[in-house]
C-alpha cells in the first residue's frame, strides 16, 4: 500500500514536470525559442493561484479565497501575459541573447518572490494553499491517488491540445519559422506574431503546472523556483526528444525517476552529515544519463518521430 | 552574353498596366550606393528580365521589391499601392511572391506541407480557430491539400509529395519553390536566378513551367545570368550596372547596346562581341 501511495506521489510530481516540459516543447521543440527562464513562469503561476485561492491574510496581499479552478485559470492567464510581454520585448534577439534575457527574467521573479514580502510572503512563502480532495488527507493513499487522477487529466488535456496544435496549420507555421524564418516570412507569416503566441502559450502551461504543484503541496516558497528547476525541465525535454510531446512526457517521468531514485540512494548510502554534499550526486546522475542517451539517441528518445498529417487526404498515387 | 542576338525573344504581350513599380529607389549601405535612383515598371502579363554583371545591385533591388530591406529613399508600388513601409510578410497577401537564389525549402516538412504553408488566409493559422472552428479548419486544410497536390503535379513533384523536402536535388528545390509561391495565387512572381545550379534537363522543365504559369496570367520578374534562358523567356529586359539602370529593351536589343557591352566587358570590346 505504501508503495502504491509513493508511486502515485512520484507520478503526480513527474506529470507536473511533464506539463512544464510540454510548454517548453512548444517554445523550443516546435518554434525554436530558447527559454532559460522556465522557473520564473512556473513561479508566476504558482504565486498567482496561491494568492487567488488562499484565505485572506492581513500580513500580505490577498488571499481572495476563490475556487481552485479559478486560481488555475488565473495562473495560466498571468503567466501567459508575462510570457507574452517577455516575448514581445525580446523576440528580436538572437537565440543566445534570448536565453540570457529569459534567465534574467527568471532571476528577477525569484528575487521579487523573496523580497516582496507584502505580495508573496517573502522567504516564508505562502502556506495554507487549498488542496483538491483535502477531505481525504486522513487516508494518504486515497489522497495521493485522487491527486494523481487530477494531474493526469490536466496532463492529458494539455498533451491533446498541443498535439492538435502541432499538427494544425498554426503548428505548421511555427515549424516553418523554426526551420527558415526568411522563407516563412516570404510566404506571408509574421515571425514576431507567431513567436509571441508560442511563447505565451508555453508560458501559460508552465504557469498552470506551477499552480497545480502549489495546490498539490499546499505550500510554496521562493527556493522552489531556483534555476535548478529550469535545468531539470530542459534535461527532461532533451532526454525525451525535443519536438515530440510524447517525448516531453516520457522524458519527464524518466528523469524524475532518476532524480528521485538517486536522491533515495544517496540518503541510504551516506551518513546524515554528508547528505548535503551527496545531494550533488543527483546532478551527476542526471548528467551521466543525459550523456548516455545523447550518445545512443542524439535526438532524444522520441525526437525522430515526425508528425503525421491529420486533416489531409490519403496519399495520392504517383501521376 | 553569347547567343543573345541569335535567339528570338518571346512575342511581346500587349502593353499592360503596372503590377509592380520602382520610383526613384535608392538604397545605400553607408557610403556604398547598391541601388541608385532606379525607376521601372513591371507590366501585367509580361516576363521581365533583370540582368547585369556581378555587383550591379540586382539582388538588392530584388530584396527592396520583396520587402526584405527598405529603400533609403524612393517608393515601391505594388498594384497601385505604395508598400515601402510595410513588413515583408504582407507582400504576398498583396499578390507578390518570390523565390530565392539559393532555394529555401523547409527541409523537414514534406513537399505538400511546404506548398500548403503558402496558402493565404487559412483559419487554422489562428490559434483559437483550431479549437473553436475545427470543421472549418479541416475543410480548408483538405482544400489546400488538393490545391497543393495539383501544383506539385504542375512541377512534376507529386510523386514525392509526402517526402521531406531535404531529399530534393537543387533543381527540384527550385521547382518546389515555384509551386509553393504559386499556392498564394500571386499576381507577380520574383524569380531569383531560377537556372543557377540546375542541370540542362531540369532547366527545360523550369522554363516550360514558367511559360505555362505566365500564360495563366501571372507576371514574372526574373534575375538571371543564363542569357539563353532570358532571351527565350523574357518579353523585355532591364540591365543594371553599378546600382543604376543603364538599358532597356528586348534581349536582342540590349545585347547590341554598347553600354551593356561596356558594363559586362569593361569597354574593351566592340558591339559585335556581345553576340
Amino acid at each position: 500500500m505504501d508503495l502504491i501511495g509513493y508511486g502515485a506521489f512520484f507520478l503526480t510530481t513527474a506529470l507536473i514536470f511533464a506539463i512544464i516540459s510540454l510548454g517548453l516543447n512548444l517554445q523550443w521543440g516546435l518554434t525554436g525559442l530558447f527559454n532559460v527562464g522556465v522557473a520564473g513562469f512556473v513561479a508566476i503561476g504558482a504565486y498567482t493561484s496561491a494568492l487567488m485561492t488562499t484565505p485572506d491574510d492581513p500580513a500580505r496581499f490577498g488571499g481572495f479565497g476563490l475556487p481552485i479552478l479559478i486560481g488555475w485559470a488565473g495562473a495560466m492567464a498571468v503567466a501567459g501575459i508575462a510570457a507574452a510581454v517577455t516575448g514581445f520585448a525580446t523576440l528580436r534577439l538572437r537565440s543566445d541573447y534570448l536565453a540570457i534575457t529569459t534567465f534574467g527574467v527568471s532571476v528577477v521573479v525569484q528575487l521579487v518572490a523573496l523580497n516582496a514580502q507584502k505580495l508573496t510572503g517573502g522567504a516564508f512563502g505562502v502556506g495554507f494553499i487549498p488542496r483538491p480532495f483535502a477531505g481525504l488527507a486522513e487516508t494518504p493513499l486515497l489522497f495521493n491517488l485522487s491527486n494523481l487522477a487530477i494531474v493526469a487529466v490536466v496532463t492529458l488535456l494539455a498533451w491533446l491540445a498541443l498535439e492538435h496544435l502541432s499538427r494544425s496549420p498554426w503548428g505548421r507555421v511555427l515549424k516553418a519559422l523554426r526551420e527558415d524564418e526568411r522563407a516563412a516570412i516570404s510566404l506571408g507569416k509574421s515571425a514576431r506574431f507567431y513567436r509571441v503566441q508560442a511563447f505565451a502559450v508555453g508560458g501559460a502551461l508552465m504557469g498552470l503546472a506551477g499552480a497545480v504543484q502549489a495546490h498539490f503541496t499546499g505550500f510554496i516558497a521562493p527556493d522552489n523556483y531556483a534555476p535548478m528547476l529550469t535545468f531539470q525541465v530542459w534535461v527532461m525535454l532533451i532526454v525525451g526528444g525535443s519536438g515530440s510531446n510524447l517525448g516531453a512526457v516520457v522524458g519527464s517521468v524518466l528523469v524524475w525517476a532518476i532524480w528521485a531514485g538517486s536522491g533515495a540512494l544517496t540518503a541510504t548510502l551516506f551518513p546524515p552529515e554528508q547528505q548535503a554534499r551527496a545531494a550533488s550526486l543527483q546532478i551527476v546522475a542526471i548528467g551521466v544519463m543525459l550523456c548516455v542517451i545523447l550518445l545512443f539517441r542524439p535526438n532524444g528518445l522520441f525526437g525522430n518521430l515526425t508528425y503525421r498529417r491529420r486533416f489531409g487526404l490519403k496519399a495520392r498515387k504517383p501521376s | 552574353m553569347g547567343g543573345m542576338a541569335n535567339v528570338a525573344s518571346t512575342d511581346r504581350p500587349a502593353q499592360g498596366s503596372s503590377v509592380l513599380g520602382a520610383r526613384n529607389v535608392v538604397r545605400h549601405f553607408g557610403g556604398l550606393y547598391a541601388v541608385n535612383d532606379v525607376s521601372f515598371d513591371v507590366r501585367k502579363g509580361e516576363i521581365l528580365g533583370l540582368i547585369g554583371p556581378n555587383g550591379a545591385g540586382k539582388t538588392t533591388m530584388f530584396d527592396l521589391l520583396a520587402g526584405s530591406i527598405a529603400p533609403s529613399s524612393g517608393e515601391i508600388v505594388l498594384n497601385g499601392v505604395a508598400v515601402s513601409g510595410e513588413p515583408a510578410h504582407r507582400r504576398i497577401g498583396r499578390g507578390l511572391g518570390r523565390t530565392f537564389q539559393i532555394p529555401r525549402p523547409l527541409a523537414n516538412l514534406s513537399l505538400v506541407e511546404n506548398v500548403m504553408l503558402a496558402e493565404q488566409g487559412q483559419a487554422g493559422e489562428r490559434l483559437l480557430a483550431n479549437f473553436l472552428q475545427p470543421f472549418r479548419v479541416a475543410a480548408q486544410e483538405r482544400a489546400a491539400e488538393e490545391k497543393a497536390m495539383d501544383l506539385l503535379d504542375l512541377v512534376s513533384l507529386s510523386r514525392l509529395a509526402h517526402e521531406p523536402a531535404r531529399v530534393l536535388s537543387g533543381g527540384q528545390r527550385k521547382l518546389l519553390e515555384l509551386a509553393r509561391v504559386m499556392m498564394a495565387d500571386p499576381a507577380i512572381i520574383l524569380l531569383d536566378e531560377p537556372a543557377a545550379g540546375v542541370n540542362a534537363t531540369l532547366l527545360e522543365v523550369i522554363i516550360d513551367r514558367i511559360r505555362e504559369i505566365n500564360q495563366r496570367g501571372v507576371t514574372f520578374l526574373l534575375i538571371e545570368h543564363n542569357i539563353d534562358m532570358v532571351s527565350r523567356l523574357c518579353h523585355r529586359v532591364l540591365v543594371m550596372a553599378a546600382g543604376q539602370l543603364i538599358c532597356e529593351g528586348t534581349a536582342a536589343e540590349v545585347a547590341r547596346d554598347p553600354r551593356v557591352i561596356e558594363a559586362y566587358l569593361g569597354g574593351a570590346a566592340q558591339p559585335g562581341d556581345a553576340t
